[in-house]
């Protein structure tokens, strides 16, 4: 039990999927002006990254043992299909559930942090309980990096900001300063 | 494979064309993949082979030659267990020199201070000594958790201390022979040393007391 | 689609280096450039598996262009990458170990890397082999020099050496941060800065003479 808390706060906090290991950022830095969305977009992340840490375990434990060549094909293939099926899932049984994370939903399929997770869970030879909890230890990371970043984006409206550095360069300065404070969780696990 | 096109893309192909296209290529990258990984596979290995007798040279030593050994629940095997993946199975390798052993060498893993840390060890089951410690992936901090395996004088502890190890700091032991001093700054990444080792002795620690090692030529 | 006024051939190479640089103007594969230029070493390794599969994908795209219907193009173009992603990697592995390593991940995340599937959906499926080929060496090159340009002044600030020689005198107490996250978006973050400086100057600066502006910078589809 130790070791899945363990995995589940290391891609939380420790070794945050966006701070740290910079997945996940286009969202993180495209959709990160209001808070609102960037809840949402967090919630449609974890929500699509469970059922990837699913498919991934289902496909590493009966399919790729016997070809492991083919791993990066059929992650991507699998994760674009099931955004798809998720999308028309929802579409049909939840028209509000959908009203919410709709549009997230499609640009979820090239984000890092879902192919980052099959890889690396696959690299780290996670099992199913495992691969769950890192999955919901990454989304939480990557949803709290968007808040984060959306709620300081909010109040730099309203910061007086030279008109040349409006844009990206700024963005990734906070960033920067968001991932140090991130590295102020190093060493919760091994201090015991 | 699909049938020849005589003008760029309409908007809506038959879905045999599409299935067509896509099969096909399928077909053609599962082809190109495949002969490649023929090809660098044997590089491949070979590469981990040699990056893991390295390793068990510098933890035990250098054997002559050692024998790889499986951990199942309740002994060390020779053979694979059945069902096991010879890449993901557990394993400690037992080195040998002038026909006797050497010594076991064993991979044991946790949490650092930033990220896992993998590290191997050597270890005479019969005396409970450390023969050595080798970091394998670590992610510590640069000038600070690094010297787990930068700093000379702090790895070489590991070719003299016994188990189960007790890390202390710097001028506070007792010169028990468990005692590793511990590196002044990195205290965390120290201890996560001494507790990954701790650890996975306890569990495989008495299958290696109770094997019997039989000369096996490699 | 608009009908393209034809360019010459050169501006093809040239334009990804710098007016649609992949990574400084069109904001793409930041990620790579964020996660592995802790060294100049990585950085290099990084570009040249982009380069082999920008290259490699642009060129089959732009044979393949008019057969592939366009309903599955986005699917054929996925499978393509992907393909060329497994073999760089696996190339890499077997020719330099220790670098692959190093790059971990990150070498399979090319995959979604949005300047390769960009290049291929802006680019390569509307023009021919030879300007494919122009179009996708121009913006390794450009992702090249970033990727250097980061890898640089990450590894000297952060490590004081440069590809693992040293360059800034024993007596030099290493920014450590430079190598760790934090300093992949401190870097990033003020090149980025200092560019739109540069170039807001550069405006203001050709203001009175012309009236024209700078030249528009195009965001790929």
């Amino acid at each position: 039990m130790g070791d899945l808390i363990w995995i589940l706060v290391s891609a939380a906090v420790v070794n945050n999927f966006t701070l740290a290991l910079f997945l996940g950022l286009c969202p993180f830095l495209g959709v990160s002006g209001k808070v609102e969305t960037a809840v949402r977009m967090g919630a449609a992340n974890i929500f699509v990254m469970v059922l990837t840490a699913l498919a991934v375990w289902v496909l590493n434990t009966f399919l790729l043992v016997s070809a492991p060549y083919l791993r990066i094909i059929a992650f991507i293939i699998v994760i674009a299909s099931l955004v798809q099926i998720v999308e028309m899932a929802i579409k049909k049984l939840s028209p509000a559930l959908f009203q919410a994370l709709g549009i997230y939903l499609p640009l979820i399929t090239t984000n890092c942090a879902i192919l980052g997770l099959a890889i690396f869970s696959t690299n780290r030879g996670y099992g199913l309980l495992e691969g769950l909890f890192f999955a919901v230890g990454g989304g939480l990371g990557l949803t709290l990096a968007l808040v984060l970043m959306a709620s300081i984006r909010e109040n730099l409206e309203l910061a007086d900001v030279p008109d040349f550095a409006k844009n990206m360069g700024l963005v990734l300065i906070l960033a920067g300063a968001l991932s140090l404070a991130f590295m102020g969780f190093a060493g919760m696990f091994s201090a015991a | 494979m699909t049938a020849p096109a005589t003008q760029p893309p309409r908007p809506s192909a038959s879905a045999q064309r599409l299935i067509g296209t896509l099969g096909g290529f399928g077909v053609l990258a599962g082809l190109l993949i495949v002969s490649v990984f023929a090809a660098t596979q044997p590089r491949i290995r070979a590469n981990k082979a040699a990056a893991l007798a390295a390793a068990i040279n510098e933890v035990l030593a250098a054997p002559e030659h050692y024998d790889t050994l499986y951990v199942t629940a309740d002994s060390l095997s020779h053979t694979l267990p059945a069902g096991g993946n010879a890449e993901t199975a557990e394993a400690v390798y037992l080195g040998w020199r002038e026909g006797r052993p050497a010594g076991f060498a064993i991979v044991a893993n946790g949490p650092g201070f930033q990220d896992n840390i993998r590290l191997i060890f050597g270890f005479d089951a019969a005396s409970s000594q450390l023969l050595g410690m080798k970091v394998l992936e670590s992610k510590e901090t640069p000038g600070l958790g690094d010297k787990i395996y930068k700093d000379a004088e702090f790895v070489a502890q590991f070719t003299r201390v016994r188990a189960p190890l007790v890390g202390v700091k710097e001028g506070q032991g007792e010169g028990l022979p468990t005692e590793l001093v511990m590196i002044t700054g990195a205290t965390i990444s120290s201890r996560a040393l001494i507790k990954a080792i701790n650890t996975t002795l306890e569990r495989v620690g008495p299958l290696l007391a109770a094997y019997v090692p039989q000369e096996s030529q490699p | 689609m608009s009908p393209r006024k034809p360019t010459p051939p050169s501006q093809e190479l040239i334009k990804g280096v710098w007016r649609e640089n992949p990574v400084l103007v069109q904001l793409l594969g930041l990620c790579p450039a964020l996660a592995v230029t802790n060294s100049v070493a990585n950085s290099l390794a990084m570009s040249a598996a982009v380069l082999f599969v920008l290259v490699g994908s642009s060129l089959l795209v732009s044979t393949i262009k008019r057969i592939v219907p366009s309903d599955v193009r986005i699917s054929t173009y996925i499978l393509i990458i992907a393909t060329f992603v497994t073999i760089a990697d696996m190339i890499l592995e077997a020719s330099v170990p220790a670098v692959h390593k190093e790059l971990g991940a990150f070498v399979a995340l090319i995959v979604v890397n949005c300047i390769i599937l960009g290049r291929q959906e802006a680019f390569a499926s509307r023009n021919s082999v030879g300007r494919s080929l122009l179009d996708a060496v121009g913006m390794s090159i450009g992702f090249t020099l970033t990727m250097v340009l980061m890898g640089t002044v990450r590894e000297v600030l952060g490590n004081g050496t440069f590809l693992g020689i040293s360059v800034m005198g024993p007596h030099y107490e290493p920014w450590v941060i430079m190598i760790l996250p934090p300093g992949g978006f401190l870097t990033l973050g003020t090149i980025l800065l200092v560019f739109s400086w540069i170039k807001r100057r550069g405006e203001e600066r050709a203001k009175p003479a012309t009236a024209a502006a700078g030249p528009a910078v195009g965001k790929a589809a």
